[in-house]
């Protein structure tokens, strides 16, 4: 665990690329095969399920540390974080046991099948033989949430560094379905045939944001544009007899859309297909709103999959006729694509259309309806691209619209966490109605530290009531809140709810009677809304 | 019977009619210190302990009308005894003591009570009632000793030569500065220092203090001249143009703030000590319980929850609002109001 614990000092010490590899990679050529293969699920954020309920840490760290639980509260507060609030807290052990990281792991997993009094026996004389940065890294690994800073790009890199192994090949091999405790480091990178694991997707290729002027992109021609739909991101995968739908976060959905099973009889064997999952209605895709809804539903009624059905629209080939056809241009994929989709015929499957237009300033126009047709932006794909691996620029682009936007008054404020930890950060914000502020979004980021500085000074300084960590705050500054999307909401007092709020700037130019009033919202939300659906 | 009171001013004595370190200008101010949220602008007379005069004379203007005094040595202002008593914040700190009809307030400023070697050892002073900072005032700080974090910081040096790195540590210009100087481990390169960490090192060898030797950062300076080399600036020259000439550097941040993670993350520096001139939760408590007082005021830092604390543990706490900053400059949170600093920048 010393050494994991370090590799996590290093990568919270650093945040060049270059180094968290170095890091990585050293780890690497010193931890033990059974800690690799932790250290490798770990980095790529697989945890296991939380053993241990966090309010019983709480109980045993306030008894550890003889403190009233108002003072444990506080501290939270203030650090963000509780795996390290309670490192902070614990009084430093007077010796240490370096044991293993698989060690740690194992003992976390066994612990579900502990009492209470016995989780509390054995995490208490673990703390006792921990340094603070190992006590961290077991409370993180305990509590879950365990931001390392790390991309799977990178990780990937590093793992391709130490083993040699072409790094396609290993983001391949680690996406999917896997677990250290059915196998082990070696197994995972050089076992077994890749096509024996039937399920296993594709790594996504992911899209930067364009951001230079599209002219730059040369000649219009070389170029196939379709809409950047808002839903989920999959790959439906024929293999074995089976059907496989993953989402862009790798994670199996195959249960929660039943509609794709239909296409075991009709897909040919060996096929991975790339596109968006969205949910339909008569008039065409629903907003992401009542995708989550469906998502969070455990059980799926048989009349939600009547109103809310959900289809794939297919952008891209990857595997044809069991063979992995990334390589070949995007302009023959689609053919084979193309072919194949329509002589399937369905109803749960279709072809993502590309846009026609004849020169940028065409596009430029189009691009202005997205949001009328229901697409956050357009896609860019160059026709000569392979299908690439993970984020990469030059061959794919997004060009997402301009958010819808808000100036709204900062009306609460609450403490932050991770890097905003200690800083009031967290904003609730209101807009006007009838003369009073109602409030009716949180959001935060968007501010440089700077101004993160300034309004926490604020703040602090304009505090008028405080409920627990969240102030009250002399209305005053206001903020341009843009978001993606909105729609109706009863759980709301303002009866709306925006997506993706965030901060776009502080309006230091406004005054707090400048700021926007309900009705404006309302009128977007006739514009753009759409409704809850009902449960 | 209060000897003090607060009001919009600052800290106030009605019977002596005097301020203790004042945000606005008054008549008469006593200051603890010479940081420039408890030593400020525009006082038509200022008391101070002597090396804290010399300071303030350099930060404020050497015009200023000041009288320095002893440590221990009394002042007697209609009545009512004042002393100053070292608080080990930095060099010069002093704890203020009133004494009048035999009631004893005393008023810390910024202390701490870890001997740091440099400044004089906090002293713990019986009184009645007794004000308090609370800039570290969570049960979540508590400073490793002083020995092991610069046994960190000479291993970051020394590691940082090996990669062929420039070691470039950030810490408030006056005290924490010269703390760092005196723990750093010559024999592992020379030691630099930014022109406003210089003019107060001179000024303390002036004094009389023998600090280990350091070379100024001059324009002129060869990029060779900082092979091997740790330089000292204060927190207004992160994120500025003046690193440049010691590119491939690495950057550490000296504060108490350092102890969290999100504090680390935050910032552009590779490396954070949480070193601090300010006492950790233990510490405030055991200041606390020494004095004796029934009566504790609490001001700048988490005052709610250590008045809330001390309440609990029987004594009478009040929360009070001051315009301190305790530690915050350190870590460029807040806008550095030392005119030195703002001059080195545009070097």
């Amino acid at each position: 665990m010393r050494l994991f614990a370090e590799l996590i000092q290093q990568l919270d010490q650093t945040n060049k690329t270059l180094q968290k590899v170095k890091a990585i990679t050293a780890y690497f050529e010193k931890a033990t095969e059974a800690d690799q293969t932790w250290a490798l699920a770990i980095l790529m954020g697989r945890r296991p399920r939380r053993t241990i309920r966090l309010n019983l840490l709480w109980e045993w760290t306030a008894m550890e540390v003889g403190l009233p639980p108002w003072l444990l509260e506080e501290s939270y507060h203030v650090v963000g974080d509780f795996a390290e609030t309670i490192a902070l807290l614990l009084p430093e052990a007077e010796s240490s046991v370096n044991r293993s990281l698989a060690y740690y792991m194992e003992l976390i997993m066994a612990l579900e099948n502990n009492t209470d009094e016995e989780k509390k026996s054995i995490i208490c004389t673990e703390w006792d033989q921990m340094t603070y940065y190992e006590r961290f890294v077991f409370l993180k690994l305990i509590t879950g949430g365990f931001r390392i800073g790390v991309s799977h790009s990178l990780v990937i890199k590093a793992i391709s560094n130490y083993t040699k192994v072409d790094a396609n090949a290993i983001a391949h091999r680690l996406s999917g379905d896997w677990s250290p405790l059915t196998t082990s480091f070696h197994d995972l990178l050089f076992e077994g045939d890749l096509e024996a694991l039937i399920s296993r997707p594709y790594p996504f290729y992911l899209a930067y944001a364009l951001e230079q002027p599209v002219e730059m992109l040369g000649n219009p021609e070389e170029w196939q544009v379709e809409w950047k739909w808002d839903g989920i991101r999959s790959q439906l995968i024929k293999r074995g007899s089976e059907v496989f739908l993953w989402s862009r976060g790798e994670d199996l959905i195959t249960d929660k859309f039943p509609e794709f099973k239909a296409l075991k009889e009709l897909l040919p064997e060996g096929t991975a297909i790339d596109g968006e999952l969205l949910i339909f209605s008569d008039e065409g895709p629903l907003s992401f709103n009542v995708l989550q809804t469906r998502i969070g539903r455990k059980n799926l009624s048989p009349k939600m999959l009547k109103e809310l059905p959900a289809k794939i629209l297919a952008y891209d080939l990857l595997e044809y006729e069991g063979k992995d056809i990334r390589e070949k241009p995007f302009t023959e994929r689609r053919q084979l694509l193309e072919t194949l989709v329509n002589a399937l015929n369905s109803n749960v499957l279709a072809i993502a259309e590309p846009i026609r237009f004849k020169n940028w300033d065409e596009l430029i126009e189009i691009r202005l309806r997205s949001r009328e047709n229901a697409a956050e932006g357009l896609m860019l794909k160059r026709k000569s691209s392979p299908y690439e691996t993970g984020r990469r620029k030059g061959n794919w682009w997004k060009w997402k619209i301009d958010p819808l936007t808000v100036d709204a008054v900062l009306i609460y404020a609450q403490r932050g966490h991770g890097r905003r930890a200690n800083l009031y950060t967290d904003y609730t914000f209101a807009v006007w109605d009838n003369g009073i502020l109602l409030p009716f979004t949180k959001a935060y980021s968007g501010l440089t530290d700077k101004e993160l500085v300034q309004v926490d000074a604020f703040i602090k300084k304009n505090t008028r009531e405080k409920f627990g960590p969240v102030r009250n705050v002399t209305p005053t500054l206001v903020f341009e809140i843009a978001f993606e999307g909105i729609n109706a909401s009863k759980r709301h007092k303002s009866g709306i709810a925006l997506r993706f709020p965030r901060i776009l700037r502080w309006r230091t130019d406004k005054k707090a009677e400048e700021a926007d009033n309900l009705d404006y919202l309302r009128e977007l939300l006739k514009k753009y809304g759409s409704n809850e659906p009902s449960p | 019977m209060n000897l003090i009171e607060f009001n919009q001013n600052g800290i106030y004595c009605r019977q002596g009619d005097f301020y203790i370190d004042p945000w606005r200008p008054v008549n008469k101010a006593f200051i603890t210190h010479a940081h420039s949220d408890h030593g400020r602008w525009g006082m038509k007379h200022y008391i101070a302990e002597h090396l804290t005069a010399r300071i303030l004379k350099y930060r404020l203007s050497a015009d200023i009308d000041i009288m320095g005094l002893s440590y221990g040595e009394v002042l007697n202002v209609n009545g009512v005894k004042v002393s100053f008593h070292p608080a080990g914040h930095i060099l010069g700190s002093a704890q203020i003591r009133l004494e009048y009809k035999g009631e004893v307030w005393v008023a810390s400023g910024d202390y701490k009570t870890e001997d740091d070697g440099l400044s004089l050892p906090f002293e713990p002073i019986p009184c009645n009632a007794f004000i308090t900072e609370s800039t570290f005032g969570l049960p979540i700080y508590h400073w490793q000793p002083q020995k092991a974090i610069f046994d960190d910081v000479n291993h970051w040096w020394a590691s940082n030569v090996n990669q062929n790195k420039t070691s470039i540590i950030f810490g408030y210009a006056l005290g924490k500065a010269q703390r760092i100087l005196q723990n750093l481990d010559l024999s592992i390169g020379p030691v630099f220092s930014h022109g406003a960490v210089d003019n107060l090192n001179r000024l303390f060898n002036d004094e009389g203090f023998k600090l280990p030797a350091t070379t100024r950062v001059v324009p002129e300076m060869p990029k060779e001249t900082f092979k091997n080399a740790i330089v000292i600036a204060p927190p207004s020259a992160i994120n500025s143009p003046w690193l440049r000439r010691f590119e491939p550097y690495s950057l550490a941040i000296a504060s108490g703030w350092m102890a969290l993670r999100g504090a680390r993350r935050r910032r552009a520096a590779d490396r954070g000590f949480a070193l601090s001139d300010h006492a950790d939760w233990q510490s405030l408590n055991q200041a606390i319980d020494a004095t004796g007082a029934e009566c504790v005021y609490v001001t700048h830092g988490y005052t709610s929850v250590l008045a809330r604390w001390l309440n609990e543990k029987g004594l009478d706490a009040k929360e009070v609002k001051t315009e301190y900053q305790g530690e915050l400059s350190e870590i460029a949170e807040s806008q550095s109001e030392d005119p030195q600093d703002l001059e080195e920048n545009s070097i």
